[in-house]
């Protein structure tokens, strides 16, 4: 033990008692007190924040949800339908659960939107930005996971169709997807061993997001102008300046999801999914969550089995290197004049693929999901690494403080709120 | 000094073990990985016999066998012609009609789109068909004819062949 550390000395004895013995007080203090952030973040920082606060409602309602769910094919239906109908505020836990899930993904693509304009991904956060991706996933599998709990229609022909994904694989396919299901098809010990991932999913996110936010707390946070902090007056502290404003986000979240949860709870839902699971009919119309219809829409661009399921996976696991793949050294999109317009076109493209990924795979919309596929990959692979060749970007401003010097004067500049200078925001323009 | 000698000991116990070590895990991990395959109970799951006495030329029937949906269809004269005029190595799975059925009428089919696993549509007279008049699978697009093969859209393979007998002229034993 060394005998020389320096123990933080508090005005409450008890905080010294612990501090003493587990230097936690001091730990949240640096990295969640005292830790400096730019003071030029605009309300896209705040989506971090707004993702931590709905992994733990997810959690909370999940955990609940549980205490009645039945997990067995013959009950999994009517257990649900029991929650909505007889567990005191059973409906609202299963509204939030299934909006959450919902404005989960509105939140964190808002977040990856949000790395991948500013930049965040690059040195030095690369391993940030995989971590984040690693989230993604997780995420992706634990919603997938969860869908098929309410044993519907949607649920059981969804669980198929993911499931048969991995039949693709060449000669260990079928019993990959076989082992996977505890059965030859979608049954009763897939409902259970579903159930049973769905559950410790999230906790597994849990600990991946401690990694995520102590990468980032490292080299520290990005800002819309993509330059490092260089003086205290760059930055302002977490707390309080950007804990409330982080607070002001949350509140406008709350009403958002509010609204949907009592107004509108089934706007997100499939009507087919209040249909018991049948095993011999298929819907007509098989949709996949909506936040997951892009990455389903690349799956039926392509006329082939095995060339679909690879091109799904790797639009995923393509977004692991991007860090790699941009050569600009400029991180924030709004100093690189040409680059930002074909990012804004990724976001687009992205979006148009989401709906056509809604829609049957037929006639123009399996145009238009063909060209968002090849824009999609094309951003990656050329666009991406040769526009940071060719392109000239603006000059960047030598410090945070001196953005708003040039922009609205030092008098304003000086006040460090961290609110983005109205000209930023004219620039940002998302 | 006997440097050598000692690092080559050490190389061996090293080596033995993350051996060992990696032995034990794999026999630690694999009872749970096995777990996970389908049970005893899961795999006894037997067969079906169906009374096929009822159905009329050009009707179907779906029927459950290992929680699968069969088909069983008792084709007309024109599908059996359509079915057999096709050359197999035109096909993107080159199968005869001939090794598909064990009596010209009757095809019997796991009602499964081989592409990701839907339910092709066609066993009621109202169904979408497909271009090929035999199923067409509403999930991704595939197409299959009157022998069940595949001829259009993303599945692999043509809708397999469930083992059968015919236990008499009307009866059938699937599985």
């Amino acid at each position: 033990m060394d005998k020389n550390r320096k123990v933080h000395q508090f005005k409450n004895p008890v905080l010294n008692w612990i501090e003493f013995r587990l230097p936690i007080i001091s730990y949240f203090k640096k990295e969640y007190g005292d830790y400096p952030m730019p003071k030029n973040c605009n309300y896209f920082w705040s989506f971090g924040a707004l993702a931590t606060i709905t992994l733990v409602t997810m959690i909370v309602s999940g955990i609940f949800l549980a205490m009645n769910y039945t997990p067995h094919t013959d009950m999994a239906f009517d257990s649900v339908e029991r929650i909505m109908r007889d567990v005191n505020y059973g409906w609202l836990m299963r509204y939030i659960h299934s909006n959450g899930a919902a404005f989960f993904f509105i939140i964190v693509y808002i977040h990856i939107v949000r790395a991948m304009y500013f930049g965040s991904y690059k040195y030095p956060r690369e391993l940030n930005w995989i971590l984040g991706v690693f989230i993604f996933l997780l995420m992706m599998a634990t919603s997938f996971l969860g869908y098929t709990l309410p044993w519907g229609q949607m649920s059981y022909w969804g669980a198929t169709v993911i499931t048969n994904l991995f039949s693709a694989i060449p000669f260990i396919g079928e019993g990959l997807k076989t082992w996977l299901l505890g059965d030859y098809n979608v049954g009763n010990a897939t409902l259970n061993r579903f159930f049973a991932l769905h559950y410790v999913l999230p906790f597994v996110i849990f600990g991946v997001v401690g990694l995520h936010v102590a990468a980032v707390h490292v080299h520290g946070s990005n800002n819309p102008d993509g330059i490092d902090i260089k003086t205290n007056n760059d930055s302002v502290n977490f707390f309080p300046y950007m804990l409330i404003k982080d607070t002001v986000a949350m509140c406008a979240f709350g009403v958002a999801i509010s609204a949907v949860i009592f107004f509108g709870p089934n706007l997100m839902a499939e009507v087919d999914n209040y249909i018991p699971a049948d095993p011999l009919v298929t819907p007509a119309h098989i949709v996949p969550n909506w936040y997951l219809a892009p990455f389903y829409a690349i799956l039926r661009a392509v006329p082939d089995k095995l060339g679909g399921v690879l091109l799904m996976f790797g639009a995923i696991v393509i977004l692991f290197v991007l860090p790699w793949l941009d050569r600009s050294k400029v991180r924030s999109c709004n100093y690189r004049p040409i680059y930002k317009w074909f990012m804004m076109g990724f976001f687009v493209n992205f979006f148009a693929l989401g709906y056509v990924g809604m829609l049957p795979a037929e006639g123009l919309y399996l145009l238009i999901a063909r060209v968002g596929l090849l824009y999609y990959f094309g951003f990656f692979f050329i666009i991406t690494p040769f526009v940071g060749w060719i392109e000239k970007p603006r000059k960047l401003p030598l410090s945070i403080s001196d953005v708003y010097a040039k922009n609205i004067g030092p008098n304003i500049g000086a006040g460090g709120t961290g609110m983005p200078s109205p000209a930023m925001q004219k620039d940002t323009n998302l | 000094m006997a440097k050598k000698p000692n690092n080559k000991r050490r190389d061996f116990l090293q080596l033995s073990t993350i051996t060992l070590g990696a032995v034990g895990t794999g026999a630690f991990i694999w009872p749970f990985i096995k777990s996970m395959s389908p049970a005893e109970d899961t795999l006894a799951a037997g067969s079906t016999e169906v009374d096929i006495s009822t159905i009329e030329e050009g009707q179907s029937i779906t029927i459950k066998w290992r929680g699968k949906p069969v088909f069983i269809k008792k084709r007309t004269k024109d599908e059996i012609d359509a079915a057999k005029m096709v050359q197999a190595s035109d096909l993107r799975d080159p199968q005869d009609d001939a090794d598909r059925v064990q009596k010209e009428e009757w095809l019997v089919l796991v009602g499964v789109c081989t592409h990701l696993g839907c339910v092709p549509l066609g066993q009621k007279v109202s169904d979408m068909k497909g271009e090929y008049d035999g199923w067409y699978c509403p999930c991704h697009g595939s197409h299959y004819d009157t022998s069940g093969r595949i001829r259009k859209g993303p599945a692999p393979k043509n809708l397999d062949v469930p083992p059968y007998t015919f236990l008499n002229d009307n009866t059938i034993k699937i599985g």
